[in-house]
């Protein structure tokens, strides 16, 4: 791929009036300068992919590399299964990174190589950097689940845990289903994306099962101890609004599954299921794996909080769900995004020949329906603490719902639309 | 790799190479770094979508007050009262400022 030329940057934004007024006023001036690739388009890179160019003000050259022509968000997408929502409606495009001057790459990146600060696209095309920032989410470990391990299968047998297609084809799937049948989720071990996303589908799900076809269970086969997130909140509507609709079994681990009978293989046990549901185990994505990113439990990608720098290559820079959590940090979209702004900040400190603030701070909100109106949130807030070279809970802050109400059910779809436009908009 | 060593061996990678010009030191970019935590949900910059407060242009002291209301339990929340503890009073003072100059 030819280099574009920072002309065509200039024109790509509309100019530099159109870009001072984009930024706003109070920034101070930056020294920064070069090129920052960035590649993943959801909830983490695409909002580094705006926030360098913004905080910059348009001094840093932005490539962002995404393989899906729209975005599709992952919270909300439960609504979609339940009826409540179209995709249509949790679907953004990308061209509003146009006006921050953010150069789109539609392609698959197929190799990384850190040495010589290059990566290739499975068109051929090359691209090289001054800084990478790899946003590449999850990807699931289908070799831990032999039956699932072939692409027939796994249009069967769905996991709707990357919304798109899939969320489209369990609510299909849930539509056909008689009154009177089955559904079983698999929820895999934690860490996981999503810790409450399990618990909002079996709700959700639930809630549509009680209007349209109530004689119909759902079956929640945890592998966890327990419920991982929002456990008394969760049962409390449980009981209240789905007793006899929602079966719950901790310690339920799936090892295997029977696809042609639909029927999740457990230790001790098998269960056969009109819609079966596995949400399988996940690492990040596998690009972070050809890049030799990962280097926690052959799985996630370990960084350096100030920085969100891979602690396995240099100049390379891990957002998101791929990331090693620190102490009680969710893999969430919302997380995303404030990793995303922690490593711009970090990006163009170090571009202009600067430490990273060593003070940064992380928010984390989840919102999760328990039917098509009642939200409940969890909520945290993270400092840098400095002797531990973590992120640190703050002690104090962040904390639960006192229960569902519909306040919050208002909320969580703001929450959706303003996170999209400071993602996209 | 074992983990912690790694995770040493590359911070002492990492920093030697920089010059030891701190951020920290009247980091011009703390009030902004710190008042973008809040922009998922109040907008970009605090220019929300709606369905939330936006907070750009809000005057300072308006606002520090509230946030310091919601810090103290003073005024009752569905979340802010949560989030708002996160922060030092130092901090909300920042994020406030912040905000304020955005017009």
């Amino acid at each position: 791929m030819r280099q574009f030329d920072r002309r065509e940057f200039l024109r790509a934004a509309g100019g530099a009036g159109a870009m001072a007024a984009l930024y706003g006023c109070g920034v101070a001036g930056s020294k920064a300068s070069g090129h920052v690739v960035v590649v993943g388009g959801g909830y983490g890179g695409a909002t580094a992919a705006k926030y360098l160019r913004m905080w910059s003000q348009g001094s840093v050259e932005v490539t962002l590399i995404e393989r899906n022509p729209r975005f599709v968000s992952c919270p909300i997408s439960n609504l979609v299964i339940a009826g409540e929502k179209t995709l249509a409606e949790i679907t953004v495009g990308y061209e509003g990174l146009q006006k921050y001057g953010v150069k789109l790459v539609h392609g698959d990146v197929v190799a990384v190589d850190a040495d010589r600060r290059s990566l290739k696209l499975a068109s051929g095309d090359t691209l090289s950097w001054d800084r990478l920032v790899l946003a590449p989410g999850i990807d699931f470990m289908y070799y831990s689940l032999p039956g699932l391990d072939n692409a027939a299968a796994q249009e069967t047998i769905l996991h709707a845990w990357k919304a798109g297609a899939q969320t489209l084809a369990l609510r299909k799937q849930l539509q056909a289903m008689p009154d009177g049948g089955i559904y079983a989720l698999c929820v895999p071990k934690a860490p996981y994306r999503c810790p409450p996303g399990p618990y909002e589908r079996a709700s959700l799900v639930a809630w549509y099962f009680k209007q349209n076809k109530p004689r119909s269970k759902v079956l929640i086969l945890d592998a966890n101890e327990d419920i991982v997130s929002k456990r008394g909140l969760f049962m409390k509507a449980w009981a209240d609004a789905y007793a006899g609709i929602i079966e719950y079994r901790a310690q339920s681990e799936l090892r295997d599954v029977d696809v042609a009978n639909r029927t999740a293989i457990l230790e001790f046990d098998k269960v056969k299921a009109d819609v079966l549901n596995v949400v399988p185990p996940q690492r990040a994505g596998s690009i972070a794996l050809q890049a030799g990113l990962i280097d926690v439990n052959q799985r996630w990608c370990s960084v350096d909080w100030l920085s969100m720098e891979s602690t396995a290559a240099r100049g390379i820079h891990v957002l998101g769900d791929a990331c090693f959590p620190a102490p009680a940090m969710p893999k969430s979209g919302h997380m995303a995004n404030q990793h995303a702004k922690l490593a711009a900040a970090a990006i163009l400190n170090l571009l202009a020949g600067q430490r990273p603030s060593d003070q940064p701070m992380v928010v984390n909100t989840c919102y999760s329906f328990v039917d098509n109106r009642n939200v409940i949130h969890v909520a945290s807030v993270h400092a840098y603490d400095a002797q531990a070279r973590t992120l640190q809970p703050v002690k104090g802050a962040g904390g639960l719902s006192s229960a569902p109400n519909e306040m919050e059910g208002k909320f969580a779809l703001a929450w959706a639309r303003n996170i999209w436009a400071d993602m996209l908009g | 790799m074992n983990k912690t060593n790694a995770t040493a061996l590359a911070f002492a990678a990492g920093f030697a190479g920089l010059s030891p010009a701190p951020a920290q030191a009247g980091d011009p970019n703390l009030a902004r770094n710190l008042s973008a935590t809040c922009a998922n949900c109040h907008g970009t910059n605090g220019r929300s979508l709606g369905g939330m407060e936006s907070l750009a242009g809000v005057d300072k002291n308006k606002l520090l007050d509230k946030l310091k209301a919601f810090r103290s339990d003073a005024k009752p929340a569905t979340i802010m009262h949560q989030i708002s503890k996160g922060y030092s009073e130092e901090q909300l003072d920042l994020i406030a400022g912040w905000f304020a100059a955005q017009k």
